[in-house]
């Protein structure tokens, strides 16, 4: 098993050499959203705690270091911590008002969704944020700007934030933090009972998640130099970011990862088949089907079923 | 601020609360049934919404007539979904729940994309431009009728769920599943028909609001997220609440349009979401935080 991780990422270190620059962008976008997708998976995975409203934290670690970028002159690469900080904040301020009151399932799932509403309609509404029509950001080349004229940067970047990520939901789930999370996830009245402390770690995982997700904010905003409340607060987001952890298998150190590789492609692939030629909305149908038929089929995700049939054809 | 206004706003808010209430009260009972969240109740608004429009445009049938139909359309759209898909995953994870309901919402609204474009449409009343004037209030006719037409029809669904025998078994299993099972309820027939007679609320609600609201496909996520604010508002699995709900959601989304700027208006939703939840987070007619 080790040496299929060193193999596989000196694959991934090596392949940008032999990518065309279209790959490239498919690989910049599996490795950004199986990153996006780690990261909710410790609150949503691992403590499952369904948040469905991700993108708030995309969205203020985005504004936040393009606004501190633009307005300030602070360097991007301080700023993308700033406005995690800030994403934190809002995670915790979320996560207090949720899990305070024991909001369990599906309430906690529409709280989510209600808070990055709000975000969304305010920045909407606050001129100095570029209103409903954003922000753009010039394109210099800087790197200092966390700006670079070779894509295969982006690449190593989103590369290393997946990673990142990968390694914090590791450690999280070797450590005492992340059975206590398996264990409130799986029942979290006889967690209590057994005397873990279920919100201080519920908040924990949520700050965590959350911190990490706003670093991803200024990647987005960086790799496509423009942020407009629509696609960095909005619903369609927050759905991105949910199914590819679920499909892959929540819970899992490899199900976002796995869920990312799957799903990317195919949504990148069928957008391009489908997405043009006056067929507007075929791909997000041939999208919906997919997701249908993954619940049909695969009801526990990829990552257990594969794991099994791993583990089914090593037995003699 | 002149009172006119305010009254104004008042009066436009509450008549165009008892879609809301329809459409929550849907929600609702679907909800407090199976403990599934609806991700595609408002995609399926819409579609009772192009339904009305479609036998509007060919056929002639106002839509104060035909939301009886577009009722009955989504009715069976609701049984199809509940049947063939909602009812395999009854007993998995919620995520996977969660999951299935937005493939169904993508697939509803993109079909509706595909069909009839993106452009915003409004469906013509004959009750279209009549007015009454209450004092220095104007009403539109066609959202006076909108609104006692929903309130008539959630208080039918009210009566239902109380009188009949089908709906005391409805009742039953959404109170204690296991406990109906034990007295003989047929819990599947009764998940069918609730998801049914929850669609049916926003095909109903969709073709009663087509023409006082334009629309497009992309209308139905935030009609989700309305819906979505206004079952926690009132108390999740509760009918009142979801019935005061709608009606309360309605009338501070139309006051937030006059003291602040019509853009802020979805704001106030939130904002009674949030204010609900910090004092009162079962909601104002739910027995428990769930």
């Amino acid at each position: 098993m080790k040496w299929l991780l060193v193999v596989a990422l000196a694959a991934l270190l090596a392949l940008p050499a032999v990518l065309s620059s279209y790959a490239l962008t498919i690989f910049i976008l599996i490795f950004f959203y199986g990153f996006l997708g780690q990261a909710w998976n410790i609150v949503g995975g691992y403590a499952g705690q369904l948040s469905a409203g991700h993108a708030a934290f995309v969205g203020v670690g985005g504004y936040t270091a393009t606004m501190l970028a633009t307005s300030a002159g602070l360097t991007p690469w301080l700023g993308m911590f700033v406005g995690a900080a800030l994403a934190g904040l809002l995670g915790a301020i979320i996560g207090y008002l949720g899990f305070r009151f024991g909001l369990r399932g599906f309430y906690f799932v529409l709280l989510t969704v209600a808070f990055a509403e709000i975000c969304r309609v305010a920045v909407s509404n606050i001129d100095a944020l570029g209103g409903p029509l954003g922000l753009y950001i010039t394109f210099t080349g800087d790197p200092r700007q966390f700006q670079f004229q070779d894509a295969r940067v982006y690449y190593y970047i989103a590369l290393a934030l997946m990673l990142v990520a990968t390694l914090v939901a590791w450690a999280i789930g070797r450590r005492r933090f992340g059975i206590y999370l398996a264990a409130i996830r799986e029942d979290e009245t006889a967690a209590e009972a057994s005397g873990v402390n279920a919100f201080k770690y519920k908040m924990l995982a949520m700050v965590v998640s959350s911190f990490l997700t706003g670093l991803g904010g200024t990647f987005y905003a960086f790799y496509l130099f423009s942020l407009q409340p629509g696609s960095l607060f909005g619903i369609p987001l927050s759905v991105e970011i949910i199914i590819r952890p679920i499909v892959g298998g929540a819970g899992t150190l490899a199900g976002p990862i796995l869920g990312s590789f799957i799903l990317t492609p195919l949504a990148e692939v069928s957008r391009l088949y489908l997405g043009g030629g006056g067929l507007h909305g075929a791909h997000l149908i041939a999208y919906g089907v997919l997701l249908i038929a993954v619940v049909l089929f695969l009801p526990e995700g990829a990552y257990p079923r594969l794991r099994r049939a791993l583990q089914r054809s090593r037995r003699p | 601020m002149d009172l006119t206004l305010v009254l104004q706003g008042l009066v436009s808010g509450l008549l165009f609360g008892g879609v809301y209430s329809l459409m929550a009260v849907g929600l609702t009972l679907i909800f407090g049934v199976m403990r599934v969240v609806n991700f595609a109740h408002g995609d399926m608004m819409v579609w009772g919404m192009y339904l009305a429009y479609v036998l509007a445009a060919r056929a002639g049938v106002d839509p104060y007539l035909s939301f009886v139909v577009c009722a009955g359309a989504l009715f069976v759209l609701g049984l199809i979904v509940q049947r063939g898909l909602v009812d395999r995953i009854i007993a998995a994870p919620h995520e996977m729940q969660i999951l299935l309901m937005l493939g169904v919402a993508l697939v509803l609204e993109n079909v509706a994309l595909m069909a009839f474009g993106p452009e915003p449409t409004r469906v013509r009343s004959a009750l279209g431009g009549a007015a009454l004037w209450l004092g220095p209030v104007f009403v539109d006719v066609a959202r006076l009728v909108t609104f006692a037409v929903a309130v008539a029809l959630t208080i039918g669904l009210s009566l239902f769920l109380d009188r009949t025998d089908a709906g005391r078994m409805i009742r039953a299993v959404a109170d204690n599943t296991y406990g109906a099972l034990v007295i003989g309820a047929d819990a599947r027939r009764v998940y069918a028909v609730a998801f049914g007679v929850g669609a049916a609320c926003v095909g109903a609600a969709g073709a009663l609001v087509s023409p006082i609201l334009p629309f497009q496909p992309s209308t139905g996520l935030s009609l989700s997220v309305t819906s979505f604010n206004i079952v926690i508002i009132g108390g999740m699995g509760s009918l009142t609440g979801a019935f005061i709900g709608g009606l309360l959601v309605s009338v501070a989304e139309s006051l937030g349009a006059v003291f602040l700027k019509p853009s802020l208006k979805e704001l106030m939703s939130f904002s009674l979401l949030i204010l609900i939840l910090l004092v009162r987070p079962a909601g104002l007619f739910g027995r428990r935080a769930l």
